[in-house]
């Protein structure tokens, strides 16, 4: 997507002479906007997550990760656990002992959490940009 | 103290009434008397070290309301029927439960409301003439039965949760019982506060028990928390009753609520069922706590 924008604005550039040197550094700022994006991703797929949920507790209870990272819980106890979002924007199954469940958070912000059974377990996950 | 009619020694310890264990078959309860029997979190499909088979265990427990001198009028089962709220955990707690042939009376644990539907499951097998997520009321020989649901739509942070709706139902439902009828509430989580770290306890519970306290005989059953825990407070008897599953640590003595395991020949003492005896006039109802057990 971004690649091909770039080319575009490049092919452009042959045209218009005059504007020729700022539609490159339009270009190249593009290109490295494309290329920070392509890094970021790599990195979120090598800074994935994970919350361990072990006597009762989330661990670590609060969490802070980039955008685009995936949150993986496991829970280590004997007895099932839900992840729910405070306001129910998303929950779990019930996740029997070593069972996982995955979350991917793409936008920057804070997101409380609870187990819906047993709501004095809570966690964050603070999303920065 | 003696309950003479019910065969259980019980002892005062702080105030609070103690069950010591049976006496023994002398003093069996009377034949005439009206008795109930109670189970509670038989969490069918639990196969951890705590009881690989609670299955078994809630069979023994089944064998021994069979056994009670007095034939009890029902059963009633403050939930946690299953650990999963799978449908072959349902079905396996309902033929061995059946096998009691008795009517039973269930309230749902948080573990029979986590299918996919939160608690559809459970209404469709047990909602039968219920309201809302399945509570409802009856009489029985003159006494008062409410069974509340405090396991559904759970707030982060808090305890467990009876609603504003299921609340004013409930206020409706006791406005025109005279103050001299017995009371018996049942829910699965303690509706007084037992330990809040863990959660025991129920954070608007208290609006419900502030409506019973006109009535002369109040008696409040929970489960939930795996061992017996008793307070007496003016007409107000709670109690919880053991598992029949596996047992739960004192409040505060472990690192969390999890499952407890004890020596393989230890376990069997720490379950079991409770049989209650209701009495005509105000008398409190007598308890009687069976381990399965020792």
């Amino acid at each position: 997507m971004t690649r091909s924008r770039s080319d575009s604005l490049a092919a452009r550039s042959t045209r218009a002479g005059g504007v020729r040197a700022l539609l490159l550094t339009l270009a190249g700022l593009v290109a490295i906007l494309g290329l920070g994006l392509v890094t970021s991703g790599g990195r979120a797929l090598a800074e994935d997550e994970t919350i361990k949920i072990a006597n009762f507790t989330f661990d670590p209870p609060t969490l802070t990760v980039k955008a685009g990272t995936t949150v993986t819980w496991v829970n280590s106890d004997d007895i099932p656990h839900l992840v729910t979002e405070k306001d129910g924007k998303f929950h779990s199954s019930a996740l029997d002992t070593n069972d996982k469940f995955s979350q991917t958070f793409s936008t920057a912000g804070t997101v409380e959490y609870f187990c819906a059974i047993h709501p004095k377990m809570t966690g964050k996950i603070v999303v920065t940009p | 103290m003696i309950w003479a009619g019910t065969g259980v020694l019980w002892t005062l310890s702080g105030g609070v009434p103690k069950s010591l264990g049976l006496l023994g078959d002398a003093l069996a309860a009377e034949a005439s008397a009206f008795t109930f029997a109670h189970i509670s979190d038989s969490h069918i499909g639990f196969n951890k070290p705590a009881n690989p088979d609670a299955l078994g265990t809630l069979r023994e427990a089944i064998g021994k309301v069979k056994e009670l001198k007095t034939h009890p009028a029902f059963m009633i089962h403050t939930g946690d029927i299953t650990h999963l709220s799978k449908p072959d955990e349902f079905d396996n707690a309902d033929q061995l439960i059946g096998e009691a042939k008795l009517d039973v009376h269930y309230v749902p644990g948080e573990h029979d409301v986590i299918d996919e539907g939160l608690g559809k499951a459970y209404l469709a097998r047990y909602g039968k003439g219920t309201k809302g997520s399945g509570w409802y009321s009856f009489d029985d020989h003159g006494v008062h039965f409410i069974g509340l649901v405090n396991v559904i739509d759970l707030k982060a942070g808090g305890l467990g949760r009876l609603g504003p709706d299921q609340l004013a139902w409930f206020a409706d439902d006791i406005k025109d019982k005279s103050d001299s009828t017995p009371i018996v509430v049942l829910a699965h989580i303690p509706l007084w506060t037992v330990y809040a770290d863990w959660g025991w306890g129920t954070e608007d519970g208290l609006q419900a028990l502030t409506q019973l306290k006109r009535f002369g005989s109040v008696t409040v059953l929970n489960g939930h928390i795996h061992q017996i825990v008793q307070k007496v407070e003016g007409n107000m008897t709670f109690h919880t009753a053991r598992s029949t599953g596996f047992p739960q640590p004192a409040p505060g003595t472990a690192p969390s609520p999890g499952p407890m395991t004890v020596p393989a020949e230890q376990l069997r003492s720490l379950l079991g069922i409770a049989s209650v005896e209701v009495r005509t006039g105000d008398k409190p109802l007598a308890i009687t706590d069976t381990p399965l057990a020792g």
